[in-house]
Order: structure tokens, then sequence, then C-alpha cells
């Protein structure tokens, strides 16, 4: 939908990430090694102690124990043990440890049933399901700190090629860091069964150059558009149950319980991730949303068709 | 109705003259061990073909990208029962109607410590199962067409509050599993109670099985674990009819408290349902490799370690909750220290195998396979306890994937071996050796090629619990795979209850011993008659049966 590839862990582009497959590689390694010794014990065992054909019957000779053998099969897997423990440990407070440089961009994430809030307070944006960050580099670093917060019910916040998961826990906050080393689309979505469209809460990352994340952050601060050839829309817009929910800076809409639509057209997708944000489908989901996402909570609209066209038209314009 | 039984007649004989609801009321008022056993097992199975239904539709809803065959509710009905049926409903049952009929026979007894209770246990996972597929009809109470749970199997706060889940279909998640947990804590006592109380002459604790053992150290993990999570039950029910704020977040109450308590019963849960498992193998690899089971001492010290280390593992369930890095490193150690009793074990096994002249029959196939997949489910949850990986994979297919080779290439696995090993014992005839080999190959190939891909699609970013995926995560092909086993995993079922079926009809006699084993199960007739024994036996030594076929070099002298 969105020219991205698979969300794989095994092709990180951030530095937790990569610390994680770090790690990943080093326990996978030992587990292979383990299964092949131990698989391959027991395939020998099954194969040269098999009964064979002309067998007398007789019983073989019954071996009740070795203290030696038991010691030794009891203290190297403990002292593999040790060892992952030690290497775990090292890489939890490396990654959880990390703390906020000055120059660190902060976002605050809010889960909700079944879209993302996302909110950089220090930038005055407030947008949606698509999170747009500056890309870092190692001569002049910037991470991206996350706030992570519920409205509901527990979400997971999963972006498997920048880190792993962190839940969105209502009543408690999170925190998490990406650190991006190229630009590009990134994929993941809500890792927490969290309810019906757990499925539809899809979460897209934009990693920009440095420049062009200006750029966003620009057109995202700007005021909504507010073009005349929409006005009828417009109208439609603030005199029905839109300006209940959503929020559309510069207009009587400040709702807060649907995402801001300020500038609604700079997002790919909508219904978080569901559907291609192309006026048709916009129609369709204002007209009515489950028949892109069944259960989504918005209501349907119920306009006549003269209005939802002028509404479309309206919403199209808030680039 | 009511037919006169003289005490001391055979259930087969007393079957005979009687049309069936005279039988149906002997079983129905039962309160024999080996009756009330087989129902449970009987029940298990029942239900396990019910979740294999509802995870198969969900295959079929996977198989491809963007297939919405059943509504996102349907799916979400279809894990949670499927989880929770699996679970309370299979394993429970199946392990524990084992230890019923098996526990008072290898320890000698003529029936478990309190018989009545143990029907009571029965009868209250029974009711609880009916209830919980009742609400297929009454869930959404008065005001609804009705409808299952949907909460998923942890049923995590507070998605299982009143704002998030109207209707009735979460209480009765609630009150089924609560019903139920009261009659696992039953049987539980129970088994205890007949185990330190009532066993024969000569047989110290360091001569019972180590099934006996086993189902020891199971019984004092349930007593435990369940009461912490029926607590938790008791505070949702509060919550959600009397308005409490234990879980309720909007008022101040904790999501992660429930995710404590849970998994404080959740966790000692997978060992209780796995270390069962381990018993039944320690009984049959011996037998089939024809050899004692190698450090016995240390295979009881490393069933004991298991029971209390998995006290003490519950939170790495909870890695992503935002616990802070001391209590994630504390949960990782005490995580990977039980994979050392766990080890041992399989060492301990294996060596029984060596030296040995193993004998192939269908449970020591199901074993064999069992020592395969449960290494590699257990490192894999080695893997689960790196806490970075776990960030990454948990939740996701790897998860899936991981809980899977526990308890189906794990558990369900041995349950068959089980079935195969002592059905003999229980009905007087053997099941095909043919169809078993039939049932055991194609379970093996359907169980890796269902479950082995998942691995692979959680480490490429798939969660569980999805009803649907978009075509552009690269998901599809291994998607299609994992459905693809679900119809040799299918096939292998049907072959299985085809052969219970002739067997039972037209099976060869077993005899009382047919394995050659040495447990005193297999002492007395198959089946056995009501009182167990015709005489109270003495033993003396961990194998009775060993040391009347070999009186000249018993174990005694060795142990």
């Amino acid at each position: 939908m969105t020219g991205a590839s698979t969300p794989s862990m095994f092709a990180p582009v951030s530095t937790p990430a990569f610390a994680i497959r770090e790690v990943s590689f080093l326990v996978l390694a030992i587990a292979t090694f383990i299964f092949v010794v131990v698989a391959g014990l027991t395939v020998y065992a099954i194969i040269r102690y098999r009964r064979r054909p002309g067998d007398d019957g007789r019983e073989p000779p019954q071996m009740y124990g070795s203290a030696q053998i038991e010691l030794a099969w009891t203290v190297v897997p403990f002292l593999i043990v040790i060892i992952l423990f030690l290497t775990t440990a090292r890489y939890i407070f490396a990654i959880e440890g990390r703390a906020p440089t000055a120059q660190a961009l902060e976002v605050t994430i809010v889960g909700n049933q079944w879209w993302w809030e996302i909110r950089y307070p220090k930038l005055g944006i407030v947008t949606a399901n698509e999170l747009h960050v500056p890309v870092s580099d190692p001569a002049n670093p910037i991470q991206t700190f996350i706030t992570l917060q519920s409205a509901d019910v527990i979400h997971s916040f999963w972006l498997p090629q920048l880190h792993g998961k962190t839940d969105l826990v209502p009543g408690k906050t999170n925190r998490t860091w990406i650190e991006p080393l190229v630009p590009g689309t990134f994929l993941g979505q809500c890792a927490e069964y969290c309810g019906l469209q757990h499925a539809g809460m899809l979460l897209i990352v934009t990693v920009h150059p440095r420049d062009e994340f200006a750029q966003w952050v620009a057109a995202q601060q700007a005021q909504a558009a507010d073009a005349p050839a929409a006005r009828a829309g417009r109208e439609v817009f603030v005199s029905v149950a839109c300006i209940n929910c959503h929020t559309v800076r510069g207009t009587p809409a400040n709702g807060v319980f649907g995402p801001d639509l300020t500038h609604l057209m700079s997002r790919a997708t909508i219904g978080a991730g569901v559907a291609r944000n192309t006026p048709e489908n916009l129609r369709a989901w204002v007209k009515d949303p489950t028949s892109l996402k069944p259960g989504a909570l918005m209501p349907a609209m119920k306009l006549s068709d003269d209005k939802l066209d002028q509404l479309v038209a309206y919403l199209v314009t808030l680039r | 109705m009511s037919v006169l039984v003289p005490p001391i007649e055979t259930p087969e004989a007393a079957a005979a003259g009687a049309g069936w609801p005279a039988r149906l009321h002997e079983w129905v008022v039962t309160v024999d061990h080996k009756r009330l056993g087989v129902m449970y097992v009987v029940a298990g199975l029942a239900f396990f073909l019910i979740a294999g239904i509802e995870a198969s539709v969900m295959r079929w809803q996977l198989a491809a990208a963007g297939k919405t065959t059943v509504s996102p509710e349907v799916f979400n009905r279809l894990f949670t029962m499927h989880g929770t049926t699996m679970v309370f409903l299979v394993g429970i049952p199946i392990v524990f109607g084992f230890a019923n009929y098996l526990v008072p026979l290898m320890v000698g007894a003529r029936d478990l410590a309190f018989p009545r209770l143990n029907a009571f246990g029965f009868w209250a996972f029974l009711f609880g199962g009916l209830l919980l597929y009742f609400s297929f009809l009454g869930g959404d109470g008065l005001y609804g067409a009705g409808s299952a749970p949907s909460v998923g199997w942890f049923a995590y706060a507070p998605l299982t509050a009143r704002a998030f889940s109207p209707g009735n279909s979460t209480d009765y998640w609630n009150l089924s599993i609560l019903v139920m947990g009261f009659g696992t804590v039953a049987t539980a006592i129970n088994l205890i109670t007949t185990t330190l109380t009532m066993r024969c002459r000569g047989m110290t604790l360091g001569r019972m099985p180590l099934y006996v053992w086993m189902m020891l150290v199971v019984s004092g993990m349930t007593v435990m674990a369940l009461p912490p999570l029926s607590a938790a039950q008791v505070m949702l029910l509060l919550d959600r009819f009397l308005g409490a704020h234990f879980f309720d977040t909007q008022a101040g109450g904790s999501a992660i408290m429930w995710q404590h308590f849970f998994w404080f019963f959740g966790h000692p849960e997978v060992y209780i349902l796995m270390v069962p498992g381990f018993a039944f193998v320690s009984e049959i690899i011996p037998v089939f490799s024809r050899k004692v089971i190698f450090g016995y001492p240390m295979v009881v010290a490393a069933s004991l370690a298991i029971g209390f280390l998995s006290m003490t593992v519950w939170a790495h369930h909870m890695f992503a909750v935002g616990m802070g890095s001391p209590l994630n490193a504390a949960f990782a150690a005490s995580t990977m220290l039980i994979a050392v009793p766990t080890g041992i074990k399989i060492f301990n096994w294996v060596a029984t195998m060596y030296g040995g002249r193993i004998r192939f029959a269908t449970p020591m196939l199901f074993a064999c396979a069992f020592l395969f997949q449960f290494l590699c489910a257990g490192l894999t949850g080695v893997m689960l306890a790196v806490v970075p990986f776990n960030w990454q994979v948990t939740d996701s297919y790897f998860v899936v994937a991981h809980f899977h080779y526990v308890l189906v290439g794990g558990l369900v696995f041995t349950i068959f071996g089980a079935i195969y090993y002592w059905f003999p014992k229980v009905t007087g005839r053997l099941l095909s050796e043919r169809l078993g080999r039939w049932h055991f190959w194609l379970f093996v190939v359907g169980f890796n090629v269902t479950f082995l891909p998942m691995h692979w699609l959680g480490m490429i970013g798939m969660p569980r619990r999805i009803y649907t995926y978009p075509a552009d995560r690269g998901w599809d092909f291994w998607n299609l795979v994992v459905s693809l086993g679900v119809l040799f995993q299918a096939a292998a079922v049907l072959v299985f209850v085809v052969n219970v079926v002739i067997a039972l009809r037209r099976g060869a006699r077993a005899g009382d011993d047919p394995w050659d084993a040495w447990t005193l199960e297999w002492a007395t007739t198959s089946p056995p008659p009501p009182y167990n024994f015709e005489t109270v036996p003495v033993v003396g030594s961990r194998r009775p049966l060993w040391d009347l076929k070999y009186p000249a070099d018993p174990d005694g002298p060795h142990e």
C-alpha cells in the first residue's frame, strides 16, 4: 500500500533494532548449537539402539544412573545460562537506559480503539497513524523519544525494523526510543489484542532526511486550508456531528475522540492504514466507516449524497 | 432406573445385563476413580475436536491476505474459545483424568482418598465447559443474538471492563473458568492426599513411579497457582457487576495487576500441563527401551525444581509492559534457570534410551517425536527469555509457534502416546499399530508444517490475533503453508478416531500386561476391577513387576 517492504526484525534500520538483532543472532546461534548436539545424540540413540530383527528378547544391561555424567549435564547448561543471562542483562540496561539528548525529538503516541494519535508536544503538531521522524547520522545523531499512553485498553507499539514492542497501558506512561539511520517508509501495527479491529490498527513510519522533515513540520504547523470553493463542505462539516470528535485547527471543530483532520490529506491512508486516502475512499468512509473497517467506532453520518459530495470536496482541501 | 449392582462386579458385567439408561445412570453417579478418569479424558478429547475445528476456521481465514470469510467478531471469538478450550477444557481434564485413573493403580490403592470430591471435581469441570459453550447462545444477554467471549484466553484488563465488553459474553468466560478452577483444585488436593497417605506397603516416596512423583508436583503447583486466578476472577466479577475498580483503569484501577494475577497462575499452568507430559514419557521411554530410567533421583529432583522455579517466572509474559530494567532482568534470570532442570530431564530420557533395545510401538513413536519437538520448544523458550529478543517477538506468531511446540509438540504428542500406551489397560483391547503409525506420521508432518513456519512469520512482523492482514506485508506464502499443515493434522486426528472406534469394537485382546511393563497398574486385569487389586500389593523396588519377572536380579539392591 505504501511501497514499504516486509517488517522483518532481521532488516533493522534503527539503533535499538540493530542491538536486538545482534543479541538475537547470538542466542539463535547458541540455541541452534544445542539443538544440533542434543537432537544428534537422540537420533544416534534411536538408530543405534533400535531393536533389530532377530533380537533374542533378552533385556539389555540396566544402567541406574551415574553421578559424574549427571553432574556434567547439570553444570554445563548452568554455565551457558549464566553467560546468556549476563549478555541479556547488558543489552536490557543499554537499550532501556538510554536517556534523551538535548536535540532529541519528543513524540507522544496515544493508543485508541483502533487508531494512533501522534502528538509532537514541542512542535505543536497533532496527527494520526503515520509517524514522521528525522533520520539520524553518526556525525549528527538525533533520536526520537516516544511517550506511550492509552485512552482505552492496552495496545502495543511495534515497528520491527526500528525497535521491539512497548505496550500502551491505560493509567501508565511508558517510554521507548528509536534512532533510524536510513530514510524510508517502514511498517508496523498494534501488537496487543485490543478488541474488534485489533488487526486494523496499522502503523506507518516515514523517516525523512533532515531538510525534508523540517518541511513536513512546517506544513503540519500551518493553519488548515480554507479554500473558498469548498465553503459549502466546510459548512456541512461544522454543522453536523463531525466536530464532536474531530479537530480542524482554525474552525469550531475541536473534538478529541477522533483523529485530528487539520492536515488530513497529508496522510497516505485512512482508518489507521486500512484504506488508501483517496477521495472515493474518503466518501465511502464518511458514508459508512464500517464498509472499509467493520466495527470502526465512528458512526455512519447518514448525509444526503449532495452533502456527502460537498463534505468530501472540503476534506480533500485539508492538505 | 435403580438397578442395584453388587459392589464386586466388574463394569463390563454390570453393563452387559442392563439397558442404556441404567448404564448411563451408573456413569453419572459413579465415584470410581477409573470411570471418572475415563470421563475426564473422553470429555477432554471431545473438546479437543471442537477446539481443532475452531483453529481450522481461523487457518482458512489466514491462508491468504485480505480474506474475510469470517467477520472480525467471529474470528476474535474463535481464538478466544480455541485458547480457553485447549487450556481449560482439553489440557487440564485430560492431564487430571489420566492422573485420576493411574495414580491409585500405580500406588496400589483402591481409589482416590476422597472419591466424592473427585466426582465433584469432574462435574464442576464439565458444567464449566458446557457453561462456556452455552455463551454462543446466551452471551449477549437478553438484548442480542448471543455470542461467545472475545477477550482472548488471558482476558487482559481493561478490555474485559463493561465499557469495552458489554453484554454477558465476558462473564461466561469468567464464571466458567472460576467454576472449573474449584474443581481442579479439589482434584489436586485429592491427588496429593492419595499419594501421601494411600501408598501400598513397601512403596516409599523414593519408590514411587516417576509418573506419580510428577503428578504430585503438578498437584502442588495447581494448589498454589489456581487460587490467585480465582481471586482475580472474583475481582473481575465485582468490577463488572458491583462497580468495583480493581482493574477499571478509567477509575484508577490497574491493568497491570490483572496481568500479574493471571500470569502468576498462567505460567505455572504451562508446567501444570507440561510436567504430566514429562510424566508420560518417563513411563513410556523406559518400558520401550527395555531399560530402567537413568538417574531416577535426579529426575525427581528436576521435577521438584521445575515446580518451585515455575512459581518465579510469571512476569516473563510482561517484558513489553514497561516493568523497568531490573525486573526485566530478574525474570529473565529465573526463566533461563528453569531451562536447567528441564534440560536434565531430556538428557535422562536420552540416556535411558542409550544402550537399550528400543521397540518402536506407537507410544514410543510419540515419545520420540516429543523429544525433538520439546527440545525445540524449550530452546525457543530460552530465546524468549532474552528480553530484547522478546520485545520483538512477544505477541507475535513466534510466541504462537513456541507455545504450540510446548502444548502440542510436547503435551498433545505425549497424550496420544499415553492413550496408545494405557488404552489396553483401560479397555482391555489394543489399538491398531498400523493405524497408529499412520496417525503418528500424519500428525508429525502436519504439526511441523503448521507450526514451524510460524516462528518465521513472527520474526518478520506478524502479530498474533489478527483476523486478516494486508497483502503488502509479505506474509502470504508462509501463511498458506501453515494452513496446509492443518489438513495433515486433521487427517491424523481422523485416523485416531477411526482407530479408537475399531479397537473398541474388535481390537485385539490386550491381556494384563501387553507392553511387558513394570509398574503396578499392569499387575491387575485389563480393565481393572472396581477394587483394582484382589490383594493389596507389596512392593520392594521402583519396578515391582521387574522384580516379579526377574526374581534373581531385583531392582532393590541397585537403588
